[in-house]
């Protein structure tokens, strides 16, 4: 093992070297000419818009993908990573945004899974047994050994992750946008852990598009755009605005500017939402909510607190109990007679918040995702039988103008778009519908930047316009940019209504958990 | 992502599969003995070589455009309706019940009665399993499958102790009125001065095939209904994203599936023996499914793969005739194209993709 002494400053090698790797899908160039060099035990933030090639780069690096050209050196040594398990010989361990464990296995099962080293279990698993308890206090990550995947939180399934990867003895861990599902506390205690594996001299390495936590835990931070590199900066000495701009190759906006909300009538009014799911778990539990003319509702709080199912109730998708009223007119919740499609007749729009699963057929051009969901409106049929497709298409190049959708093209599928494109493909579609209450979930979700800017800027002129706004978003920071009143979800109920002005990430955040204002 | 042009999708890759799977049958006619090449003379002059080759040829195509035709509208909506065969044995039984017991004056109203019955039967044999998917989540695979059996015992004991005539050993209808045959293309290619062989049973029902093929086309990218069953055959959670109800659309993609195999039976059946007989299907069913995976569940696309099974069909009778290669050689034949075409169509697909990737990185 020959140190690289040429290095300058370090003086020992860095535990991770990329030199000219290069990766093309196709016509599409992932990776261009990449070179990044990560310091032995420090935390090095990896940071760039959707599509940028972040975590291309990092599944050549755990050997998902093999690079075009180009070399790893781990630890100063040349390494070829042919497959997942090469990764983990040379001591790379990654933890993946959607969790790769067996739900109904136990943590120690997890844990042991692909390492069991022999045909029986027995002994295997009381080694990890020892080995995880001493992880566990060595890193300050209690799991119960013994307690199913599926009951546990989101947070503790994520240590879950780091624990698989510290049990196969990885010095270098990835985290690829590891905060999207935590609380604000969960994010916190993470990054506690991540600053004391750093102490033991682990290498981390953080993939997010989050400014924020960039600044707050990282060492050094390289910076991506369109495929290439084009920054590593010492996070000390730059600043949120650089990062971006770096990010984007612009000038952006980090806030949004708005007027303050003339709210007007109450469009919609529901009272004692409540679903129950087919295991018999209620998922939302009695929820009141009056929404206005001219405002725009946020909804705050972790993924799966019941979110996604106010969403699908007030959509029509979902069946609940209570009651919903919009413009004075009773909608039938068990859905004996009310759909998604009659909802939309009774002026309700939905941007669904998985556009992947929901919004849009991927296999289906763009023009033809135009007409998706109102493909029954009158201006799209020639005659009784057949459907108009030019005037869709025609109203699909409008739409797709209007939206500044790119590449402008109606005949590609909406699988060939990248997601900023996709989600001004459904709201061009939602929106141009001029709907009087907008259910909105998760609009900049997998969004970059550049669109963001310009999605929250349609949503506040829709706005404007006196139309109401239901907003669900995970992510605060547009929650509390964009909404005229907040209210935090837990567990099915709203745990409080919050005025975006005079309130912040840290009282929500309390929220969010469930702990009540009182308590806080 | 898009790595291939689309033309080597729908030709090169079904094309080198083919030629895959027909080497392979020549390796296997070898081992026994034959000479392949004479073989594959035989099969091509016996079907092709000939307008009475050509009569066979395009009777059994005709079969195969209607089932590969009901496959491909199911799978549009994502539902594999295998069970073609015993929708178009009932089928044929419409087409029988119409034929047998009303008088009909001319050949062409009986065909339309018979077209009618057939899909209507063919049709409600698929509703069943069609509405147990729907309301009770039962796996159409499953239940399709199950209805072949069904329909089969039922056709037997239709066949041999209601439908017979008493005075008859045969377990068939009695033939139907001469009244009632069907123009075959002696017939109608003599209208414009074709000279084409008076005994291959192709007829009129060929074309009425072509144009359901091309109204399917029209149904699934020109009207409302064909975009639901699209949408629900894409994604199922958009289709309901977007009030397209489920149950509906596997109703109604179900039923058209089942008419269409049902009126294959008015081809078999009318334009063929004249009468019911036992087994009338010959498997067309299934045939239909490989030819609805050959052209991609395109309602044109399906047009050149019926072609291609109907000169299989027709070529391998030809050689278990006039050579010592048995008649089970042909379903081996038959079998590998299927299994080359359909199920093993990523092994040509995963290599030709990064030969053209390869290729567009050169350039």
């Amino acid at each position: 093992m020959v140190a690289d002494v040429t290095g300058g400053a370090a003086d020992a090698a860095p535990a991770i070297e990329l030199r000219g790797i290069s990766k093309a899908f196709g016509p599409v160039q992932a990776n261009k000419d990449i070179n990044i060099r990560v310091r032995k035990g420090t935390i090095h933030g990896i940071i760039g818009e959707n599509g940028a090639g972040k975590s291309t780069l990092m599944s050549i690096l755990y050997g998902f993908y093999k690079a075009d050209s180009g070399e790893i050196l781990i630890d100063g040594k040349p390494t070829q990573i042919a497959d997942s398990l090469a990764a983990i010989r040379a001591g790379i361990g990654m933890v993946f945004q959607h969790f790769k464990l067996v739900e109904n296995f136990t943590v120690l099962e997890n844990v042991i899974l692909g390492s069991e080293g022999g045909a029986l279990l027995k002994p295997s698993k009381a080694r990890a047994r020892k080995l995880l308890t001493q992880l566990a206090h060595d890193y300050e990550m209690h799991v119960d050994p013994d307690a199913l995947i599926e009951d546990l939180s989101v947070g503790h399934q994520q240590r879950v992750e780091i624990l698989k990867a510290l049990y196969r003895e990885a010095n270098i861990q990835i985290l690829d946008e590891p905060t999207g599902v935590l609380t604000p506390a969960e994010a916190d205690h993470l990054f506690r852990i991540l600053k004391g594996l750093r102490e033991q001299g682990k290498t981390i390495v953080l993939i997010t598009h989050k400014l924020r936590e960039i600044m707050e835990v990282t060492d050094e931070v390289s910076v991506m755009r369109r495929g290439e590199m084009v920054a590593t900066v010492t996070t000390a000495e730059t600043s949120p605005a650089e990062l971006a701009e770096l990010m984007v190759g612009r000038k952006v906006l980090l806030d949004v500017q708005k007027t303050p909300a003339q709210p007007g009538e109450v469009v919609m009014s529901a009272r004692g939402l409540t679903v129950t799911d087919r295991h018999g778990v209620e998922k939302l539990r009695g929820i009141d909510l009056d929404i206005r003319r001219g405002e725009i509702l946020g909804i705050a709080g972790v993924a799966g607190n019941g979110q996604s199912e106010l969403l699908e109730v007030l959509a029509g998708m979902m069946a609940g109990t209570g009651t919903m009223t919009m413009l004075g007119e009773e909608m039938d919740l068990t859905l004996r007679r009310d759909n998604a499609r009659t909802r939309r007749e009774d002026s309700i729009a939905h941007v669904h918040e998985d556009r992947h699963r929901c919004g849009l057929i991927l296999d289906f051009m763009a023009w033809e995702n135009v007409a998706f969901g109102y493909h029954n409106a009158p201006e799209y049929q020639k005659n009784a039988l057949l459907m108009d497709n030019h005037a869709i298409l025609e109203d699909a190049k409008g739409k797709i103008e209007r939206f500044d959708v790119r590449p402008p093209n109606p005949m590609l599928t909406a699988e060939s778009f990248s997601g900023g494109n996709q989600q001004k493909i459904v709201l061009a579609r939602e929106i141009e519908r001029n709907p009087d209450l907008l259910l909105v979930g998760q609009p900049t979700r997998g969004v970059d930047i550049g669109a963001i800017e310009f999605i929250h800027k349609r949503l506040i002129e829709l706005r404007d316009q006196g139309k109401a706004i239901l907003l669900v978003s995970v992510e605060l920071d547009e929650i509390l940019s964009l909404s005229d009143r907040i209210v935090v979800m837990f567990d099915g109920r709203i745990m409080g209504e919050r005025d975006p002005e005079q309130t912040n990430a840290q009282e929500l955040g309390l929220l969010m958990a469930g702990v009540t204002g009182e308590a806080a | 992502m898009k790595t291939m042009p689309k033309w080597a999708d729908v030709l090169l890759v079904p094309l080198i599969s083919l030629v895959i799977a027909f080497a392979l049958s020549a390796l296997v006619i070898l081992a026994i003995g034959e000479d392949p090449v004479r073989a594959m003379e035989l099969m091509v002059t016996g079907s092709l070589g000939s307008t009475y080759g050509w009569g066979y040829t395009l009777y059994y195509t005709t079969n195969f455009l209607l089932t590969g035709l009901a496959v491909s509208i199911a799978f549009q909506a994502k539902l594999f309706n295998i069970g073609g065969e015993g929708q178009a044995m009932i089928g044929g039984l419409g087409v029988a019940l119409v034929c047998l017991f009303i008088p009909w004056p001319n050949w062409w109203l009986a065909m339309i009665a018979a077209i009618l019955a057939s899909a209507l039967f063919g049709a409600m044999w698929a509703a069943i399993p069609a509405w147990l998917q729907a309301k009770a989540g039962s796996h159409i695979v499953i239940t399709t499958i199950m209805f072949n059996f069904i329909a089969a015992s039922l056709m037997n004991y239709l066949l041999s102790h209601v439908l017979r005539p008493t005075t008859s050993m045969d377990p068939a209808t009695a033939r139907f009125d001469n009244v009632l045959r069907l123009p075959r293309l002696h017939d109608i290619l003599g209208l414009v001065g074709i000279d084409f062989s008076r005994s291959g049973p192709a007829n009129i029902m060929l074309f009425v095939a072509l144009a359901f093929c091309v109204l399917a086309y029209v149904l699934l990218w020109r009207t409302r209904l064909g975009f639901e069953i699209r949408a629900f055959g894409q994604s199922e959670a958009a289709a309901h994203y977007a009030g397209i109800s489920s149950f509906k659309i596997i109703m109604v993609a179900m039923l058209i599936s089942g008419a269409l195999a049902g009126t294959m039976a008015v081809n078999s059946v009318m334009g063929g023996p004249q009468r019911l007989v036992m087994n009338a299907v010959e498997g067309a069913g299934f045939i239909g499914i490989a030819v609805a995976l050959m052209g991609r569940s395109h309602p044109i696309g399906i047009i050149a793969p019926a072609l291609l099974f109907g000169f299989l069909f027709q070529g391998g009778s030809e050689l278990a005739i006039e050579t010592s290669i048995p008649r089970d050689m042909i379903v081996i034949i038959q079998a590998l194209v299927i299994m080359f075409t359909g199920a093993l169509d990523n092994m040509v697909r995963r290599p030709l993709e990064l030969l053209f990737l390869a290729l567009r990185r050169r350039a």
